[in-house]
Order: structure tokens, then C-alpha cells, then sequence
């Protein structure tokens, strides 16, 4: 008995692997792009002429790898990122025989918030790259200290007096990696004299070092799970949450965002580009695959129908691009440049 | 008269006494070692009960959810501009344009494209697709005026649930009062009902809360759980029998031996990682199909059915293997007639532990490409496909709050399954077992 089941196992098994063609795009990467990418997946999956792209989660470094891996219906056709490709991973594609296009499809802002509970919080970028950064200069400004802060008001005093807890997500997280290099690094280390004396005295001229979170309890890393960032917040006012602007714009009812230098994260700042604590969303579509797995086109084209100011993309919580960007990126969607390592300098 | 014997001994109710002071203390300590007992069960009882209130109170209102039901006049020329009835001719019809217009009747037709806009967020963006499968379903209908239930907006919703507050200002709400007094218009006119959801089972996976559903997850579960099955059983129960009937021992079964109980504690996500390194990268299989997970499942799954197989095997008494070969069989006559058989039952429990085991996997499945957002229901083993706990880790993640009692309820239909296939498990074993006198 078991000895024909196994026979029609390997003989089905075989079968499938000559047979099986993907007819499927097939999308993974970044996990802020995800939300997105999948309205749109489903958007062109009602079409019944194709069927529903598959969209993975996993981080924007997963999904820039994943496109470029290499040629074939093994690989994904497209890859999310919510950071731009970097030299090294173009290269790492160019060595792979794979020449990509790089569409954006929108920005997204990355919020401080607390209970609306608490009173808000108005703050510098600086203070608050201050206030997490794992390590500050001694008070004589001539060496690295771990970060004593314990409460907002010593920063300055005119903070309110409660203890910093910042929930926030993991090290895998892309919109960790952001704050880290906005905050921390750029808005902090690269503003404040003394730390950024102290950061080239130890040959870091750029601040790489600064975007090293707190450990000592005042930086909670709260796992991958927005939801569950704005549910602490919800049960615990005195602490605040680091997270994507959907999840502030669907709660905006008992969450509340913290203004940085003076501007509080609306769709009009982030668009503007006046609330400083955003990034780009990207695609990064693979050119060999392109006619070959049906739907690719499509799905690209599905983008520039929600990606406006009144699209399903901007109720979901994307900001959407002006009217100049949306049409660059449709022109490149038909021309399809491939991506060279000058365009990313 | 009582006296000490000269011997050391105790009189006899000496001895009485120095038991009754000791029968105390053994009986003190064997009440603690009760009480520690009840004790240690009353708490996982406790949260059990805790675990479970948390999943039904959030659960069972996820399975309910808020409809509002429409005339709707199916116009032919407009459901179905091509005339021929087709899922195409019917997609580039205007069904959107006929739901919203009936909408706008039945608030009495307000004016201004604000106005419009407020009406049109009350219902469910899946609510032109539902027209269009309600037509297809009932064709004779077409150019009549048929009175449908479409679901409501996921804000409406959590709205009509309480818990968007109408005290909340205005600019910190997602829904507006414009909206809210087209809501409570429709409540008026009683044409909003809270009942069943029947996207729940017969819906797929969506961005849309109000429209998800775990069709897919569900379908996509059996489809791996099937290839699982049929990998795992035959092969594990052929590794069992041969190790324990067959194979010589020697170093090289006892080395086998000892691998396949280090393979039962590997963690899962390398069983994911190797099937993306093989079957994928290697043999060239497609991403996110189920032919994939269920072979991993089952490389995941064949150490828990081997190991139960061997003791089951090992269950069976020498004297019956004896007897039929006294009596002329052969070793595979013994095999298939008499020890296969009753050792059937704990091989099949140990088949549904480890089924269940792989059911509630999505650590393996990440690797190879099934945790994903996939809306088409998948129709075989090469169709993308996810599976039922990664549609429970995807949805806890979305930001749309109505997720938050739909997970719940995909948690319920989870638990449900599983308690299912261990009370099969207990069914057969009971059904086949036969007891050694």
C-alpha cells in the first residue's frame, strides 16, 4: 500500500516540477510597503482577466535582495523597499545579470505619540535624538557616556517631567532603521556641536555610531507589531510609541502625535516635506520578467490609479507624491530605465 | 501490661503510638503534596479560562458584523454591457454606479458632491463585486429590482459597535457627522441589520476588514496539511516498520536511530530554509505553493510519526510474531497480518499529533514564500496558497481595527480544527484498540 502511494507521490512530484510556470507576480519586501502593495494586489486581482499578485512581508533589505537574486520564475518579480537601494545592493544585482527600475510610489511618516490622555509633547528633532541615542558626551564634552536622561525634563525643563519610555520596533525593522538615521544620527549627532566634535574625534565623521538605540529600559522594543505599540499607549499615558503614520490615522481618536520642532505630522506636512521624520516607498520591478509574467504591467499601472489624493492608497494612510513625481514615475513605468549606480549618488 | 521486651524491640503499643505522632506527619505532608497538586492545576485552569475569555469575547462579535440592505434595480445594460452574461462583461458593467445610486435613494437623495462622498463611505468597497457574484448566482434576476445585503464600511462598523465614540470632535474621528447622521438614517429605517458574517467563511483574504475572509487561509491549510499527510504517513510507517522488524542492529540503524530523534528537536524554521535552498532554488518548484509546505510540514512532522510508530510496534507482543511464525508465515505476512494491525492505532495518533503540530506551523512557511498576502482561493497544490495561523499573524499586524475581532474569530475556527482532529485522534484509538489479555 504505502509502497504506491510513495510511487504516485514522486511520479506526481516530478510531474509538477517540469510542468509548473508561474502565472502570478510575485512581490516581497518591506513591511510598510505591504500594506499598500497588497490594496493594490487585491485591486487587480478583481480584474478576472488576472490573477491576484502574492505579496510577502519580510523588510525592505529582504525585498531589494530578493529581486535581484536572480533571473527566473523562482525569483520575485518586484521587490518593496521603504529605504532606496544602496550602491552595494545594486551591485549585488548587477552580479547577478539583473537590471531593475526604481518606481516610487508614495512617502510615509514615521510618529512619536502618546495617549491622548497625556499632555502633548512639543519637541526638537535633536532633544529627542538626545533623549534615545545609547550614548551622549560626558558633561565635559571629551568622552562617550551612556545616556543618563531619565525624565523628558532634563533634557530641558521645559518638557514635561515624566520618565522617557519610548516603545518602539525591533532592529529588523525599517522604520527603526529610519528614526535611527533621521533622529539619531542626522537631526542629533550631526547638529549638536559637541557630539559631532566627539563623533569625528573617533573617526565617525557621519554619526554612524549615534543611531544606536537606549538599552537601559527607556527604548522598549516592542516587536514588529504596530497594533500593539498603540494598545500600550492606550493602557499606559505616561508612554510614548514609535510608529508608521497609518496606524496614527486610525487611531487618531486616542493617540495623539508629538510635534517635532514645531510641525505635527498631517498628510499636508509629510507631503510637503515640512514634517522632517519621513521617507520614500519604492518598488524596485525586475526587467527580465517584465512580458514574461503576466500581470507585471498591470500591476504598475493599478498603482497610478490609487495612488492620488483621494485614492483607496491616501485612505489606508499613504502620502501621496505631487502631481510632478506621479507623472515622472508613470513615464518610467513605460520606459522602464534601469537603475545605475550614478542615479543612486 | 505494658513493658519493653528485653530484645530492643517496642512492645506492640509502643509502637502504635510512635506511628499515630508519624501518621500525622505523613499525612500532613501527603495533604501539601495535594494541595500543591490542586494548586498547580487550579492555575493552568486559570489561564486557560482567562486565554479562552480573552479569544471569545473579541472572537464571537467577530463573527457577526453589520449589513444594510439596498433595492437595487439590476439595469441589463449597465450590469452587463457585453450582453453575454460573462465574469469579464459583468466586471467592466457598472455595478459600482447602480449600488451607489440605490444608496442615494434610500437616504432620500442628498445633494453636493460632499454629501455624496459621506453617503458613499458607508458602504463596503467589496460591495460592486457582490452585485456582480449575486448576478451571476441568480441571472434570471437580471432587469428587476432585487433587494440585497451589503456589508458596511469597516469604520461604519466599529461605529455601530461602539467603539468609535460619537463624542469624539469631529477632526479626530475617522468617520465624519455628516456620515453618522446618514447612518443613523439607515438604522432609522431599520435597513441595517447585525448578523452572521458570511464573509468570514465564504471570503478570502482582503484589505478591506469588512470583506476578509478565511477561505483561502482555510483551503490553503488542507491543500499542505493533504500533501503533508500523504509524504509523512507512508514514509514514516515504512522507516518505523523496517527499523523495528527489519533492519539489522548494528552501529549504522543505532546511528539512524539517534539522528531521527535529533531531527524531532530541530527548530521548524530550518526545515523552512532547506526547502527553500532544495525545492526551490534547486528543483526550481514556484514560491508559495502548498506542494512545497507540505513537503516540508512533512519532513517537519515524519520524526514524531516514526518515533509513535516504533513504540506502537514495540507494543505489539513477541508471542504474536512468535505464533505466526510458528504457524508458517512469513516475515512479511507477520509484518502486514499481524503486527502492522494493532499497532495501528497508536500510529495513527501519533499521524494526527503530528498533523495537528504542522497545522499550527508558519515558522517553515515564512522561508518558502506561504506567508503572504494571497486573495485567490487556491485550486491545487501549485496554486499560491497560505495557511490558516499565517493569516492570524497577518491580520493581528493590520492597522484597520476591525482586524482585531476578525483574528479573533480565525483563532476560534483554528482551535476548532485542532480540537477536532485530537478528538478524531482519541476516536480511532479508542475504535481500534484491542487490548492483551
Amino acid at each position: 500500500m504505502s509502497f504506491r502511494f510513495l510511487t504516485a507521490v514522486i511520479i506526481s512530484f516530478v510531474m509538477t516540477t517540469t510542468a509548473v510556470a508561474r502565472d502570478y507576480v510575485s512581490i516581497s519586501g518591506s513591511s510598510t510597503v505591504f500594506p499598500f502593495a497588497t490594496i493594490v494586489a487585491e485591486k487587480l486581482g478583481q480584474n478576472p482577466a488576472f490573477k491576484t499578485p502574492v505579496v510577502e512581508s519580510g523588510g525592505s533589505s529582504v525585498g531589494k535582495k530578493s529581486v535581484c537574486d536572480g533571473t527566473g520564475t523562482q525569483f520575485t518579480d518586484i521587490g518593496n523597499a521603504s529605504s532606496r537601494m544602496k550602491v552595494k545592493e545594486l551591485e549585488y544585482c548587477e552580479g547577478n545579470g539583473v537590471a531593475v527600475t526604481e518606481i516610487k510610489v508614495g512617502y510615509d511618516g514615521i510618529v512619536l505619540a502618546n495617549s491622548k490622555k497625556a499632555p502633548l509633547l512639543k519637541i526638537s528633532r535633536a532633544d529627542l535624538g538626545k533623549a534615545l541615542t545609547a550614548e551622549v558626551p560626558d558633561v565635559s564634552g571629551t568622552s562617550w557616556v551612556p545616556n543618563p536622561y531619565q525624565k523628558w525634563s532634563d533634557l530641558n525643563p521645559t518638557y514635561p517631567d515624566i520618565t522617557i519610555r519610548v516603545y518602539g520596533p525591533p532592529t529588523t525593522s525599517g522604520t527603526r532603521a529610519s528614526f535611527a538615521e533621521l533622529i539619531n544620527q542626522k537631526s542629533y549627532c550631526g547638529n549638536d556641536k559637541v557630539a559631532k566634535a566627539l563623533s569625528a574625534e573617533r573617526g565617525d565623521k557621519k554619526g554612524k555610531k549615534c543611531r544606536a538605540m537606549r538599552t537601559d529600559g527607556a527604548y522598549i522594543e516592542a516587536g514588529e507589531q504596530d497594533n500593539l505599540i498603540v494598545q500600550k499607549l492606550k493602557e499606559d499615558p505616561s508612554s510614548f510609541g514609535i510608529f508608521g503614520f497609518s496606524y496614527l490615522d486610525q487611531n487618531s481618536d486616542t493617540v495623539q502625535s508629538a510635534e517635532l520642532d514645531g510641525v505635527s505630522p498631517t498628510f499636508e506636512a509629510i507631503g510637503s516635506g515640512k514634517y522632517k521624520a519621513s521617507r520614500a516607498l519604492y518598488f524596485y520591478v525586475k526587467h527580465a520578467h517584465v512580458g514574461v509574467v503576466p500581470g507585471i504591467e498591470e500591476y504598475m499601472t493599478e498603482w497610478t490609479k490609487h495612488w492620488g489624493d483621494d485614492g483607496f492608497l491616501a485612505d489606508a494612510g499613504m502620502i501621496p507624491m505631487s502631481k510632478v513625481e506621479r507623472k515622472e514615475m508613470m513615464d518610467r513605468m513605460n520606459d522602464l530605465p534601469a537603475l545605475k549606480k550614478d542615479d543612486l549618488k | 501490661m505494658t513493658r519493653s521486651t528485653d530484645s530492643g524491640l517496642l512492645s506492640p503499643q509502643e509502637a502504635a503510638v510512635r506511628v499515630a505522632a508519624s501518621l500525622k506527619k505523613r499525612g500532613r505532608s501527603e495533604r501539601r503534596f495535594r494541595y500543591l497538586g490542586i494548586a498547580a492545576i487550579t492555575l493552568s485552569i486559570l489561564f486557560l479560562v482567562l486565554l479562552f475569555a480573552g479569544i471569545f469575547t473579541k472572537g464571537i462579535p467577530g463573527m457577526f458584523q453589520h449589513y444594510v440592505t439596498l433595492d437595487v434595480v439590476l439595469d441589463k445594460g449597465r450590469m452587463d454591457p457585453q450582453g453575454d452574461m460573462s465574469e469579464a462583461s459583468l466586471y467592466s458593467g457598472d455595478a459600482r454606479g447602480l449600488v451607489n445610486e440605490s444608496l442615494l435613494i434610500a437616504l432620500g437623495s442628498p445633494e453636493g458632491r460632499k454629501a455624496k462622498r459621506a453617503a458613499r463611505s458607508i458602504l463596503s468597497s467589496g460591495s460592486a463585486s457582490r452585485l456582480t457574484e449575486f448576478t451571476l448566482k441568480h441571472p434570471e434576476l437580471i432587469g428587476e429590482n432585487v433587494a440585497v445585503k451589503f456589508a458596511v464600511d469597516d469604520d461604519i462598523d466599529s461605529f455601530m459597535r461602539g467603539f468609535i465614540s460619537r463624542e469624539t470632535p469631529e477632526s479626530d474621528r475617522r468617520i465624519n457627522d455628516e456620515t453618522i447622521e446618514f447612518v443613523d438614517r439607515l438604522d432609522q429605517a431599520s435597513l441595517i441589520s447585525y448578523e452572521f458574517s458570511d464573509y468570514l467563511f465564504t471570503g478570502s483574504a482582503s484589505r478591506d476588514a469588512e470583506i476578509a475572509g478565511i477561505k483561502g487561509a482555510l483551503i490553503g491549510s488542507i491543500w499542505t496539511l493533504g500533501v503533508c499527510l500523504l509524504i509523512a504517513f507512508p514514509l514514516g510507517v515504512a522507516t518505523a516498520v523496517y527499523l523495528e522488524e527489519i533492519a539489522p542492529k548494528n552501529r549504522m540503524t543505532e546511528i539512524i536511530e539517534i539522528n531521527i530523534n535529533n531531527l524531532a528537536a530541530v527548530p521548524s524554521v530550518v526545515f523552512g530554509i532547506m526547502g527553500l535552498a532544495i525545492f526551490i532554488l534547486v528543483f526550481g518548484l514556484p514560491r508559495s505553493i502548498p506542494l512545497v509546505g507540505g513537503i516540508v510540514l512533512a519532513l517537519m512532522t515524519l520524526p514524531t510519526i516514526i518515533i509513535s510508530s516504533r513504540a506502537a510496534i514495540r507494543a505489539v507482543p513477541p508471542s504474536i510474531r512468535d505464533a505466526a511464525l510458528g504457524i508458517g508465515a512469513s516475515k512479511m505476512q507477520t509484518i502486514l497480518h499481524h503486527v502492522i494491525p494493532p499497532a495501528m492505532p497508536g500510529m495513527l495518533t501519533g499521524t494526527i499529533i503530528g498533523m495537528a503540530q504542522a497545522l499550527g506551523e508558519t515558522a517553515p512557511l515564512l522561508m518558502i514564500g506561504m506567508v503572504a498576502f494571497i486573495v485567490d482561493v487556491p485550486g491545487g497544490v501549485t496554486e499560491p496558497a497560505t495557511a490558516l495561523p499565517v493569516q492570524i499573524f497577518m491580520w493581528a499586524d493590520f492597522a484597520e481595527r476591525m482586524f482585531i475581532q476578525k483574528t479573533s474569530a480565525a483563532i476560534i475556527v483554528l482551535l476548532a480544527f485542532l480540537i477536532t482532529m485530537n478528538a478524531g485522534a482519541i476516536i480511532l484509538r479508542k475504535k481500534l484498540e484491542r487490548r492483551w489479555q
